[in-house]
């Protein structure tokens, strides 16, 4: 029983839970764009388990799992790009990426 | 124990043992080439959940790209005058208790659900092959498909290239 679907989620769950703490913990911007990038990776797992688990139907596969994963692979990709420029365009500004530094938009 | 939950297991530890690393490692170099491991690892559990095109992609996309840039941003912006390269702010004690809370109550939602983990005995089948039929469902314009997210998908990566270029680029 350990290729059951539950098996794949609770990887899914445990993942998620360390990208977390790597998200929130980090001082350092780009640590906290690899918790945010294994958080969605965990996602992703959980999601092709899904499609994987219920692809036997009455009209054949089911992949909506899949081509869910495919577009959160895409964003993922794009938010990537996008945060890395803001990071780097930041360094040049401050010359830091600490994230506890940066609280113009704070109260 | 056949073969294939071997093979799950070796992936499932590789994945959390790796994922560890990345958040509790000193070195941000290191910890960026541990999130490698554990892109690839993930790759072996798709391949092992029958979605080989999606493992493809993520190869391609994660351990490819996303690795590369996030190499790349680490070396644009090191500071050569502080200790640790990746230090952990004041609230990671409090961030521990939410992650192994949030992973306790998953999975304690997990335990109490018996339907869903009924139906799903057989979660690895023998058939392969599933890029054509990802093919159809997201590009085919008679069958119902994905097409108009697909398009608006590739409008979001334009418009982060612009952006990127734009936010990236020296400021004269």
């Amino acid at each position: 029983m350990l290729l059951s679907l539950n098996s794949f989620l609770v990887l899914g769950a445990l993942l998620f839970c360390i990208g977390l703490f790597g998200a929130l913990s980090k001082r350092n911007a780009v640590s906290v764009l690899m918790g945010i990038e294994i958080m969605l990776n965990a996602v992703n797992i959980t999601l092709v388990a899904f499609s994987s688990a219920f692809q036997k139907s009455a009209h054949g596969a089911r992949l909506t799992g899949q081509i869910f994963a495919v577009f959160i692979i895409t964003v993922a990709a794009a938010e990537a790009s996008v945060a890395l420029a803001t990071i780097i365009a930041v360094y040049r500004r401050r010359n830091s990426v600490d994230v506890t530094d940066i609280n113009l938009m704070k109260w | 124990m056949d073969l294939a939950s071997i093979v799950f297991l070796v992936f499932a530890a590789i994945l959390v043992g790796s994922a560890l690393a990345v958040v509790t490692l000193r070195n941000i170099v290191h910890a960026a080439l541990f999130l490698v491991l554990v892109f690839g690892a993930a790759a072996g559990i798709y391949i092992l959940l029958n979605a080989e095109f999606i493992a493809i992609v993520q190869i391609l996309v994660y351990a490819g790209a996303v690795t590369i840039l996030i190499l790349f941003s680490i070396m644009l912006t090191q500071n050569p005058n502080s200790r640790s390269s990746n230090p952990l702010n004041r609230q990671a004690l409090i961030a521990a208790g939410i992650a192994a809370l949030l992973c306790a109550g998953i999975i304690f939602a997990l335990s109490q659900n018996g339907a869903i983990a009924g139906s799903a005995s057989q979660a690895v089948t023998a058939n392969v092959g599933n890029a054509v039929n990802i093919g159809t469902l997201l590009y085919s314009p008679t069958t119902y498909s994905y097409v108009l997210p697909f398009e608006i998908a590739t409008l979001v990566l334009l418009v982060a290239i612009v952006g990127a270029i734009v936010i990236g680029r020296e400021e004269e």
